[in-house]
């Protein structure tokens, strides 16, 4: 299927949201996730299926004042 | 002091980590200052986060994320519980931003993400006008930290309106506050600790300094004069001149 991540669509086979982030590169990374628009704590990642045009935001630590 | 959700800090200065020239002047700026708290922000992951992550770490500070550029409450509101998530931690500064040339607070947005997360169990540190009114509603909404602008974010034009800010002192006497944004010079922050205000947050002034490890040095002494000289309790101002020199005993000349 084709989601959009972090603005940029992208063809996964993952059907989670757990395993996108594997086959993304960021199974071991300090990230948060909001799937259109809305934050998917970690815990929830497993349980989270994804549909044909999600927009997924995957968030890291950055510079801030 | 006054303490910002139970925790007492060791300096009056929160120092931002954007907009130095590397790394390694951001870990000296902080070093330099003697900061207690960095504020960070949670971008999309370009590359750079894990690493950026690690260096946080190492400074040893507290981490106050920020809900930065955020425009409206469900926005700052989801910003918040991702930040909460990644910086383990309930302290978050809220922004939510009324306009683009000001980068002022939307008081409405603001006020309602502040309910909001301070029911979540949130510790927010809402970034607020001088407003007196809207400092009593936060209040009311669970913030138990108010952070009033010095003047527009990254302008560098001090405390814009020190009678504002001088009455909302007065107002809240318990409330710890922060000045956040605006601090442009160390006389700036000094200004703040001597009026009464527990702390201050500024970036721009400290990474756009020529000198940004110096300029840290110089912030963390002014914070520390400016604690110290309002602890001891100036004197009032007054309209004429009094002599220091005692009258009694000059000489018949």
């Amino acid at each position: 299927m084709r989601i959009e991540v972090n603005g940029t669509a992208r063809d996964i086979t993952a059907t989670t949201l757990a395993e996108a982030l594997v086959e993304l590169g960021w199974a071991e990374a300090r990230v948060a996730t909001a799937l259109n628009g809305e934050f998917v704590p970690s815990s929830a990642r497993a349980g989270q299926a994804l549909r044909d045009g999600d927009r997924l935001e995957v968030l890291a630590p950055m510079q801030g004042g | 002091m006054r303490d910002f959700y139970g925790v007492t800090l060791d300096s009056p200065l929160m120092l931002g980590t954007a907009q130095y020239p590397s790394p390694a002047i951001l870990q000296a700026a902080f070093r330099a200052s003697g900061a207690s708290v960095a504020t960070v922000s949670l971008r999309r992951e370009g590359g750079q986060g894990q690493a950026f992550w690690s260096l946080i770490r190492d400074l040893g500070v507290r981490v106050l994320p920020n809900t930065a550029g955020c425009h409206s409450a469900r926005e700052a509101v989801t910003t918040a519980r991702m930040a909460r998530e990644v910086f383990e931690t309930n302290w978050i500064k809220l922004e939510v931003i009324g306009h683009a040339d000001t980068l002022q607070p939307d008081p409405f947005g603001l006020l309602d993400a502040a309910e909001t997360l301070s029911a979540e169990g949130f510790e927010v540190f809402p970034y607020t006008t001088e407003d007196q009114v809207l400092a009593g509603r936060l209040l009311d909404a669970g913030c138990k930290v108010l952070m009033p602008w010095g003047a527009p974010i990254g302008s560098g034009l001090g405390l814009n309106n020190r009678y504002g800010l001088r009455m909302l002192r007065a107002a809240f006497p318990d409330v710890p506050m922060v000045i956040d944004a605006g601090i442009g010079l160390p006389s700036h922050a000094a200004d703040a600790l001597e009026m009464g205000f527990d702390a201050v947050l500024l970036n721009t002034a400290v990474a756009q300094a020529g000198d940004p490890e110096a300029m840290a040095r110089a912030f963390g002494l002014a914070v520390q004069a400016g604690a110290l000289a309002r602890a001891a309790d100036p004197m009032e101002p007054r309209e004429m001149a009094a002599p220091s020199t005692p009258l009694i005993g000059k000489a018949w000349l």
